[in-house]
């Protein structure tokens, strides 16, 4: 039998197979246990309009340590790096056209 | 290494068909329920989505019979609540949203690639399992009292008053949300990775393309849903505020995020019924699809369009207009791939030498009544006519255009046209042309009624109407007998045929494409050899020729 259409053992094995040194992930693991204390620490300071903005910005900095380097994005070929970022795309249209209701809702109708 | 060209292929004896297969390679139950063998697999989801499809369709002939009389005097209010309920439940999430990828894209998918498998085997039997798993799910709730929500499981009433099998059925359907992801996920990385030499994406077969759209619609869409029943589920057990406005939360929140997958979900339903369609028109009419590459891409601009248009279903559910002018603009839009799909099959049916078989037969069904439903949607994506016919039976007869018009002829077409390639025999061609007869005339019979009830003001969810729409009931009840023979019809002559049927060789319709290069029912690798492709796809008339060369040679 030939070869050619037989990749199924080699899916998901291609060339990101880089492997960071064990201090970069425990580098990572530090930031990620800082931000969890900064996310704490700024819930229990009143900044008003700003807690929710500051909250979701330590969380997407959090969120974004972990796919590149918990989940080897950084080393990982072209194509993943078009996967992700093509969700994160399709995250935005979920939220842009769900707040083009909630943010035009007290729009006056003429 | 040996390779063999699609240009000869097809060309091979049935006499010299290979006597193992994938049915005979092994026996007993444990070499199925342990298969990872694309093929098997396939059949195991063919078996259980046709379960699952005889459940769903004797609820509805219940609401039909029900819907005889003006008077609810065959179930209850409540009762019929739970009716149309588990029939959309089943029918979605247990038959529409797996039969053809699962069942067709599983068996047949590889083969066009001329690959040995799916990339990951043994994440495809997984699947099967989830979706089992899932599926059990919704047979529980079924045994046990139902549910009354309606298939959308909207907010507040799944979270605050039912007190039905809210949270077991929801479990059941985000459980089977994992199968379509791994499917999808198997499927697009087989297409990336394991087509043949040869094989470039422009020679693909349209079935791969839309396939690839389909799966890349499941990848992004059903997490949503899986968070947002977990949401539900979360809401209704532990009293967290996210839906329920007494608690702080926003129950059109919850159709925002429930409609962001099950609008694209139509295209998950709908798109690998296309997939079918476009191998049907090639291989009857012998010609090359008219516009290839539009065809293709129109796939990826429904998928991606398709993301863009959730809120129609919003309009009277008090979202901002200015928000609504929006989605209703860009529903209209999707209809412009959908409508390229159409005119380029009807083109390349233009002075072709067409030959009737059943699934051509099905496959002009599906043109006519496809067309219908998504000309109807328009009617329902403008503002003004939504807000008169939104919630009449005017949409469930729209919506059963598309899924049951499109998709479920679009799947009898596939399930036709790859029988023989599957079980090495031929259907009965007078019997399956009678029953795509009483499909077609059963169908228009039961649903065009529904429009025209729809249009005057019959609401849809209710068990008694006013006694001045009982003449369109009765029709599309009368139609709805018609259709249910039509259907099982098909289960009674096609297990016939199993034993019965005469046998298929290689490729009994002379048609081009991989699948039909290897033998029938083909070898558990698929293929003897590596098969090289140097032919683009649906070239017939190379295909023609070299095969009249070949006759006279």
């Amino acid at each position: 039998m030939a070869h050619a259409p037989d990749h199924a053992d080699h899916v998901g094995h291609g060339p990101a197979h880089h492997r960071a040194p064990i201090g970069m992930y425990l580098a990572v693991f530090v930031a990620l246990m800082v931000f969890t204390v900064l996310t704490v620490a700024a819930s229990r300071v009143n900044l008003h309009q700003w807690n929710t903005p500051i909250a979701l910005a330590i969380a997407v900095i959090k969120a974004t340590l972990v796919i590149l380097w918990f989940m080897h994005v950084i080393h990982s070929p072209r194509m993943t790096w078009i996967v992700v970022i093509s969700s994160f795309l399709w995250l935005g249209v979920l939220f842009v056209l769900t707040f083009s209701d909630y943010l035009t809702r007290g729009w006056p109708i003429y | 290494m040996t390779t063999t060209t699609i240009d000869d292929a097809p060309f091979i004896e049935p006499s010299a068909t290979a006597p193992r297969n994938y049915l005979n390679d092994e026996y007993g139950v444990l070499s199925w329920l342990l298969t990872r063998d694309h093929k098997r697999i396939a059949v195991l989801y063919a078996i259980s989505v046709t379960v699952f499809f005889m459940v769903g369709g004797i609820i509805a002939f219940m609401m039909r019979l029900e819907l005889l009389t003006p008077e609810g005097d065959l179930f209850t209010s409540d009762t019929y609540n739970k009716l149309f309920t588990l029939h959309g439940i089943v029918m979605i999430f247990f038959f529409l949203i797996p039969a053809i990828p699962a069942v067709l894209g599983n068996f047949i998918l590889p083969i066009m690639l001329g690959a040995k498998d799916l990339a990951f085997p043994k994440i495809n039997l997984l699947s099967w399992y989830i979706y089992m798993i899932g599926g059990s799910f919704g047979i529980y709730v079924i045994i046990t009292g139902g549910v009354d929500t309606g298939w959308t499981f909207y907010t507040p009433f799944s979270t605050q008053y039912s007190n039905t099998h809210v949270f077991a059925v929801t479990l059941g359907a985000f459980i089977t949300g994992f199968s379509s992801i791994l499917t999808g996920l198997n499927f697009l990385v087989t297409i990336h990775r394991m087509r043949a030499p040869g094989l470039t994406w422009f020679r693909l077969p349209l079935f791969v393309w839309s396939m690839y759209a389909t799966s890349v619609v499941i990848m992004l869409a059903t997490p949503v849903l899986a968070i947002t029943l977990v949401l539900l589920m979360v809401e209704r057990t532990l009293h967290v505020g996210i839906f329920d406005p007494a608690l702080g939360g926003d129950p059109v929140l919850y159709q925002h995020m429930f409609w962001f997958y099950s609008h694209p979900a139509v295209y998950i339903m709908i798109l690998p019924g296309m997939a079918v369609i476009s191998e049907c028109v090639a291989a009857f009419t012998r010609k090359k699809i008219f516009g290839y590459k539009f065809v293709a891409f129109s796939s990826l601009a429904i998928a991606f369009l398709g993301f863009l248009v959730w809120a129609h279903h919003l309009f009277v559910a008090g979202i901002s207009i200015y928000s609504a002018m929006v989605f209703s603009f860009l529903s209209m839009i999707v209809a412009v791939p959908s409508a390229i799909k159409v005119f380029n099959w009807t083109a390349t049916m233009y002075r072709a030498s067409v030959s009737w078989q059943t699934p051509m037969l099905y496959v002009l069904g599906f043109i006519g009544l496809f067309t219908i439903g998504g000309v109807t949607g328009l009617f329902l994506a403008a503002l003004g006519i939504d807000v008169h016919v939104h919630d009449s039976y005017f949409v469930v007869a729209h919506f059963h255009y598309i899924m049951v018009g499109g998709t479920i002829m679009a799947y009898l077409a596939g399930i036709h046209y790859w029988w023989p390639k599957i079980t090495g025999r031929m259907y009965p061609e007078w019997w399956a042309r009678l029953s795509a007869l009483l499909v077609f005339v059963g169908f228009n019979l039961t649903f065009f009624p529904q429009f025209l009830v729809g249009y005057v003001g019959m609401p849809r969810r209710y068990h008694a109407y006013a006694p001045e729409f009982q003449v369109l009931n009765v029709l599309s009840t009368a139609g709805a007998t018609i259709l249910a023979a039509g259907y099982l019809l098909p289960m009674i002559y096609l297990f016939w045929s199993l034993k019965f049927g005469r046998k298929a060789g290689t490729n009994p319709w002379g048609a081009v494409g991989l699948e039909w290069a290897t033998s029938s029912p083909p070898p558990k690798e698929n293929f003897h050899e590596t098969p090289v492709v140097t032919w683009e796809a649906y070239d017939y008339p190379a295909f023609l020729k070299a095969m009249r060369e070949t006759q006279h040679g």
